[in-house]
């Protein structure tokens, strides 16, 4: 199904994006629905985008929910090994 | 020799039997906003039916374009408007659909407002017999309901397991959708509806529910379940591609067309 579900947020970073241009992000759509490119029926989907430089301006992820969730451990592990002073 | 300098095909376009051609052109949607859209017609003078094809949540993409064709290749002018040419216009199909989904997606007056144009633009096309179906696949599914249900002038429409027709939306989507309810009602075509029965959105149970409010307001419609198809089973480049399921959907979406968008008399 198309779940329609959404999770918004604002970030501050950067990604990689087509044609291996560095930009600056500072938004992420968060959905689980269909992917267009994994081979799953549905994937946790998201996309780090820069809303003003337009739509192309995205480097998009889609993991299986499986993998999602190693996602999310692996960076709440690399982030519970450094100390809180250096998240600045 | 260079495309530039390439004579012209004798007797181009191509009229013979079974000949076609596909353009991107522009249309006038909701309130008249000039929108993008994908247009195949079959060759030659013979009256025709039309079809407005809603694309999916994902897009404007390659495999709904090949549908728009497969329709022409049938005997219909067909014609897919990209819903999302205001947020994203010239974007990829997946950009566009980023972006749309980041807005909270497509409001339904605006949809209905699109294929309303749609219908039209088919209607003003030389050869057209005046005759206008609608079909669309998951979200695009609920979305051919609901143009059939608040517009009067859809002769058919086909609902390939198109979720939140009937059932509760979970709170919190942050996307502007609704159950379709308070407009089944108004359904003011035959409605052909194709499912699997390993689908959960639509479950059986929904689309059983479905049928039974559609005979309880006295509509036309037909019901086909496949066993052993998921969600998906028409898109033939995802893993859910079911190929009975899909060669019988095809053959009974041509039969129903067949039926329904045929010149009268």
């Amino acid at each position: 199904m198309c779940t329609y579900t959404t999770i918004k947020d604002v970030i501050d970073g950067s990604a990689k994006g087509a044609g291996g241009e560095w930009f600056h992000v500072s938004d992420i759509t968060v959905y689980f629905d269909h992917p267009v490119h994994a081979m799953a029926e549905h994937t946790l989907n998201i996309d780090f985008t820069d809303p003003s430089r337009g739509p192309s301006a995205r480097v998009a992820v889609e993991l299986t929910a499986d993998s999602a969730v190693r996602l999310v451990e692996a960076i709440q592990a690399a982030l519970a090994a450094v100390p809180v002073e250096m998240r600045v | 020799m260079t495309a530039e300098s390439a004579p012209t095909p004798a007797g181009f376009p191509d009229t013979s039997p079974g000949s076609l051609f596909a353009t991107t052109t522009a249309i006038a949607g909701h309130e008249g906003d000039e929108i993008e859209a994908y247009l195949a017609r079959p060759a030659g003078s013979r009256s025709r039916g039309g079809v407005v094809v809603i694309h999916h949540m994902p897009g404007y993409d390659r495999e709904t374009k090949e549908m728009v064709r497969h329709f022409a290749e049938l005997g219909y002018d067909a014609i897919c408007p990209n819903l999302y040419s205001r947020e994203a216009p010239g974007a990829s199909p997946d950009d566009a659909a980023a972006v749309a989904r980041a807005n909270g997606g497509v409001p339904d007056d605006r949809l209905v407002g699109d294929v309303a144009g749609a219908a039209a633009y088919l209607r003003s096309l030389p050869y057209a017999n005046g005759k206008v179906g609608v079909i669309g696949h998951c979200s695009g599914g609920r979305q051919s309901v609901l143009a059939a249900c608040r517009l009067d002038d859809i002769d058919a429409a086909v609902d390939c397991y198109g979720a939140f027709v009937v059932g509760e939306v979970p709170p919190g989507l942050n996307l502007k959708v609704t159950n379709l309810l308070p407009d089944l009602p108004n359904l003011s075509a035959p409605l052909l509806g194709l499912f699997g029965d390993q689908d959960q959105h639509p479950s059986p149970e929904q689309v059983a529910e479905l049928g039974r409010l559609l005979t309880e307001h006295g509509k036309d419609f037909e019901f086909h379940t496949y066993e052993g198809a998921g969600h998906g089973f028409f898109a033939p480049n995802r893993p859910a591609y079911n190929v009975p399921a899909a060669n019988d959907g095809w053959a009974r979406i041509a039969a129903f067309y067949g039926k329904h968008l045929a010149a009268e008399g």
